[in-house]
């Protein structure tokens, strides 16, 4: 009160009436809520970025492991049944058409060889004990399925290897890699003989972790240490090349219709419209619709991503068109009407000065829209790029599946390995999406100096 | 202010002809002419029945209150209102006896005969260099490089820039000042030697200094170029024009001779403008 009453004694009005305790009350409330305001936003933001942190963490902790594989050393012993028919690989490499012929029989004749067998019977050497047939067979789940393959090829890729007893690296099982990363966790799964057999090779040093090629070179497989992302990879590349190839110069001339030559009239505003509401249609809706007419109507090949593309520039062309015309409605007028009044025709006004100064946002928006397009699922299940695709597609009318396509059929997987395989794929759709989005700020950064 | 300015309110006025108008000589020198112009803006009716004349060798001013629609009018000439969609203009407007309105008059080539420099400078986010030569370059006036350059460099002396930027032709043109980016402009305008440049309050935007170098520049363009100009400064019209025009309200109030309107007004709404009475 005594504070109140002094500035009461004092002969300035003013200064008494911004001091009144109603006033200071009111003042404190103001500053009370922007306080409260400015925690809940702080509050919100490390709450995002928390979460974030926690979804990177969880997603790299998850998917480091496909990035690493488990190999098996095995002596296999290449001087029986077909190898010990072929010549020696001396003779092989003699000149001529003769030769050549040879090469050929040789080839067929090493094909022919059971290289199924002949790992089998290398890991049945390493352990002797295992004698009943259920123990052969547990034996021979130890290397991958694609162990047999992947010693015919380094066989029929190095002749020299004929006739002779080779140490060579192949393919663990997955089992046997999941057990190895997860340190002696499923013992129970895997049964005590297979993980007494697994010690064994570790103590002979005949395992060992290397980077895991297959997962990043190959296509899909059923065998997870088998499969990789290359195939998908692939299949977007190709989806979204044609989609750029469509969206942007469709959506380049829309823009520039729409806003530089197009009459304002109530069929522009209808349109306009219908584009924004197109923006905002759910992508699986484009799907049904890339379904009835490019498959139904223009009957082109099943899942191919030269109708993936095409569905995705459906789905991309309103984003690329909203964002195409907000650049050029940002292009100052006064350069329009600079060139104007110099005799600049429309055609000139545009492709002189609005595009240039419009470039850079009119790209950032077309970056942003593929990063949407290389990330979307829906609308490709729709039109079967769904499909278990091993080959890698040389082009876009191939049968192909895209990344996030891949990523949801291994989370739909059965075997446990492929749960690491689909986190691993989800960390490379992410780099890829990141670098994407690192490059649309990139580009607008540097057309915003140059533009300076 | 200035000294030179004085000098170039009282040089143009004397020993220029318009004191002594004669009939056959204003003829032969009549540029652009408008007859009975009205220019409507929707429901709006902008400009109402307005005569005027642009001759050669002379600046003719508009002036008037803000919204009097000499700016529109200005716009007329060379049919930038064509641009905005809800603007219509009648009556007849005619370049060296030519009606520009007519439907066989190719309006790209209008703007080349018909230059103009705008309120705010605004050269193209490009090269000094590139701005003076894109006039040429569109209309195909030049091929050789050697004829850029000679026509870059006449251009910018002729707008009292080369001095200033010959060392720096390839530098951007947003780097300038206001006052050289508008001189800048002006140079745009003439590389493609139009016969009339209409300036819409071409010093608006710019500080006393910069002013008074674009005064003199038109004072020296004008021998060449046919120039109208649309001012909010009554000095200025005074300064540098011959003729002047004062618009109110969409309407051509009185068109005459500089000084009669500025020592001698006919109406009492001119007097009343000119001695800042309103506006």
């Amino acid at each position: 009160m005594t504070e109140m009453n002094g500035p009461q004694t004092h002969a300035d009005p003013a200064e008494n009436r911004w001091s009144s305790p109603k006033l200071t009350r009111h003042l404190r409330k103001r500053q009370r809520a922007e306080g409260i305001f400015k925690w809940c936003g702080a509050a919100a933001i490390a709450f995002a970025l928390s979460s974030l942190a926690f979804l990177l963490f969880s997603t790299v902790l998850s998917g480091a492991g496909a990035f690493v594989a488990t190999e098996i050393q095995l002596d296999v012993d290449l001087t029986g049944a077909p190898f010990n028919q072929l010549a020696a690989p001396n003779d092989l490499a003699a000149p001529g058409r003769q030769a050549a012929l040879d090469a050929e029989a040789a080839t067929a004749l090493l094909k022919e060889a059971d290289y199924r067998s002949l790992v089998k019977d290398s890991l049945r050497a390493l352990f002797p004990e295992a004698k009943g047939r259920k123990d052969k067979r547990a034996l021979g789940t130890l290397v991958s399925r694609g162990a047999a393959g992947e010693l015919e090829d380094a066989v029929l890729a190095d002749r020299s290897l004929v006739g002779q007893t080779v140490s060579i690296w192949l393919p663990a099982d997955d089992e046997i890699d999941l057990f190895r990363k997860s340190d002696g966790e499923g013992t129970e799964r895997l049964g005590d003989q297979k993980v007494k057999w697994i010690d064994e090779l570790e103590s002979q040093g005949r395992l060992r972790s290397v980077l895991n090629m297959a997962f990043l070179t190959s296509g899909d497989s059923r065998e997870p240490e088998l499969a990789g992302i290359w195939g998908a990879l692939v299949g977007s590349f190709w989806t979204l090349l044609v989609t750029l190839l469509i969206v942007l110069p469709l959506g380049l001339a829309a823009a520039i219709y729409l806003e530089e030559f197009a009459v304002k009239n109530r069929w522009t505003e209808i349109i306009e419209v219908n584009i924004n509401n197109l923006a905002a249609v759910p992508s699986i809706v484009f799907g049904i619709l890339g379904l009835a007419f490019f498959l139904g109507t223009l009957d082109l090949p099943r899942s191919a991503p030269l109708v993936g593309g095409l569905t995705l520039s459906l789905m991309t062309l309103p984003t690329i068109i909203i964002t195409g015309r907000v650049s050029i409605q940002a292009v100052a007028p006064s350069i329009r009407q600079a060139a104007l009044g110099i005799g600049a025709s429309p055609l000139q006004v545009v492709a002189h000065h609005v595009l240039p100064v419009a470039m850079p946002g009119i790209l950032t928006g077309t970056i942003i829209g593929m990063a949407r397009a290389l990330g979307e699922t829906a609308p490709l299940l729709m039109i079967g790029m769904v499909a278990f695709v091993v080959d890698v597609p040389s082009g876009p009318t191939d049968a192909a599946t895209a990344l996030p396509v891949q990523i949801f059929l291994w989370s739909d997987s059965p075997e446990r390995a492929f749960a690491e395989k689909t986190a691993g794929a989800i960390l490379v759709l992410l780099a890829f999406l990141i670098v994407m989005n690192g490059s649309a700020v990139a580009l607008r950064r540097r057309f915003e100096k140059r533009g300076s | 202010m200035s000294t030179a300015e004085i000098e170039s309110t009282s040089d143009p006025a004397d020993p220029s002809g318009t004191g002594q108008t004669e009939k056959a000589k204003e003829s032969s020198r009549l540029r652009m002419s408008a007859k009975g112009v009205d220019v409507h803006y929707g429901e709006t009716h902008a400009i109402k029945d307005v005569n005027l004349d642009i001759l050669e060798g002379e600046v003719t001013a508009l002036i008037g209150p803000s919204g009097c629609g000499k700016s529109t009018f200005l716009r007329c000439f060379n049919r930038m209102n064509d641009t905005i969609p809800s603007c219509r203009v009648t009556g007849e407007i005619t370049l060296d006896g030519g009606d520009i309105y007519s439907p066989s008059l190719d309006v790209v080539q209008l703007r080349a005969r018909v230059g103009m420099v705008f309120q705010k400078p605004n050269p193209f986010p490009k090269s000094i260099y590139d701005n003076v030569a894109y006039g040429p370059r569109i209309h195909g006036v030049a091929s050789s490089r050697a004829e850029f350059d000679e026509i870059v460099e006449r251009s910018l002396v002729r707008a009292g820039l080369w001095e200033e930027v010959k060392d720096r032709l390839i530098s951007p043109a947003t780097a300038l000042s206001g006052g050289q980016q508008q001189r800048l402009c002006i140079a745009r305008a003439i590389a493609v030697e139009p016969e009339v440049i209409l300036m819409d309050e071409p010093c608006s935007a710019l500080d006393p200094i910069a002013t008074a170098k674009i005064e003199e520049l038109i004072f020296e363009l004008r021998d060449r170029f046919a120039i109208a100009i649309v001012t909010h400064n009554m000095q200025q019209a005074a300064r540098v024009s011959q003729r002047t025009a004062f618009f109110h309200l969409g309407t051509l109030v009185e068109y005459g001779a500089t000084d009669e309107i500025f020592t001698n007004p006919r109406e009492t709404k001119t007097s009343d403008y000119i001695t800042g009475r309103y506006g």
